[in-house]
């Protein structure tokens, strides 16, 4: 569990310049850490990398929060 | 040389206007991978021409309307090249007829391969233009998407669509880096047009200031321009390439 949310915070901070202390699991992409759209689209991508899956159109519209992104992939894996 | 490393796909490279764009591309340096639907020989041909230049070239079999096909041809000219920087969506198809007379396949298959088909292939490339912060697009519509034309109402259709994709795809990969553009032939001589009757041919030149019919090449250099760094601060446009027919 750790694991996953630390590598999730890390490319979260990465790609949207924000503090790591401001990735917590109800923070929303777009209303909390300023994501726009085509940001989360590219988190998306990036998640896929970093875990090496494949998350369907369906699947990505759901990933709202961190939280959304952690328990996806955990779910997965 | 001003595309040199770069990669290419062209759509429906194994004739007419997209086999001129795929050898124009390559002679601007970029290795290109020449796309068919069903003229295997001749994308061949295109290839061979390609490798001639010293540049990497490979053939890709796929039917742009089909979603799981257009993801598997961007799969492997990924693989092969290593990027992908440049996406020609050229493929094409007509069947011609009267409004009243126009079958409903004959409306779904053009609207399939021509609007459909830049939609998927667009979509498919995203991911990794985004990745590397630049990309050129550049659908191949037709003047007649602008002006109409009696006859192709699923032709005219899927080509104004594709304008509209074009302004719509510009403004959302802008920030990206990616530019999307259209080039818009007017009467090109191609196998598609040598179909026209010679009286239907005549009518057309009387409407063309340039007063001759295009040919490919005309079409492949405004194409390569907008591919290299010489089109880099244009996009969501459509550069009419017509003679002056449609002003």
């Amino acid at each position: 569990m750790a694991d996953v949310l630390e590598r999730v915070t890390k490319i979260v901070v990465d790609r949207l310049g924000v503090e790591e202390s401001e990735v917590k699991p109800e923070a929303s992409f777009k209303e909390d850490l300023g994501a726009d759209s085509l940001d989360v689209v590219e988190l998306v991508m990036e998640l896929e990398d970093e875990f090496g899956m494949e998350i369907s159109d369906d699947d990505a519209e759901k990933i709202v929060t961190v939280g959304d992104a952690v328990n996806y992939i955990q779910s997965t894996m | 040389m001003t595309l040199n490393g770069k990669a290419a796909l062209v759509t429906g490279a194994s004739r007419g206007i997209g086999r001129e764009i795929a050898l124009e591309l390559a002679r601007q340096g970029a290795n290109v991978a020449v796309n068919y639907s069903g003229s295997e020989a001749k994308a061949n041909e295109v290839v061979d021409e390609i490798k001639a230049m010293g540049k990497s070239a490979i053939t890709v079999q796929c039917d742009v309307s089909n979603s799981e096909s257009v993801t598997s041809m961007v799969k492997s000219v990924i693989d092969e090249f290593g990027s992908l920087d440049i996406l020609v969506n050229n493929a094409g198809i007509t069947r011609d007829n009267l409004l009243m007379r126009m079958k409903e396949d004959e409306w779904d298959d053009v609207i399939n391969t021509n609007l459909k088909g830049v939609f998927l292939c667009t979509k498919a490339v995203t991911r990794q233009m985004m990745k590397q912060r630049s990309g050129r697009i550049i659908n191949i519509a037709s003047i007649v998407g602008v002006s109409g034309n009696p006859g192709q109402a699923n032709y005219v259709a899927a080509k104004a669509g594709v304008i509209g994709l074009t302004k719509t795809a510009a403004k959302e990969l802008a920030s990206r880096g990616i530019t999307v553009n259209a080039v818009a032939p007017g009467f090109i001589s191609t196998d598609m047009t040598d179909k026209l009757a010679d009286e239907v041919k005549e009518a057309m030149l009387k409407q063309i200031p340039l007063a001759r019919f295009g040919d490919p090449k005309d079409i492949a250099g405004v194409t390569a321009f907008l591919a290299t760094e010489a089109g880099a601060y244009m996009t969501g446009q459509t550069l009419h390439v017509d003679g002056g027919m449609v002003m």
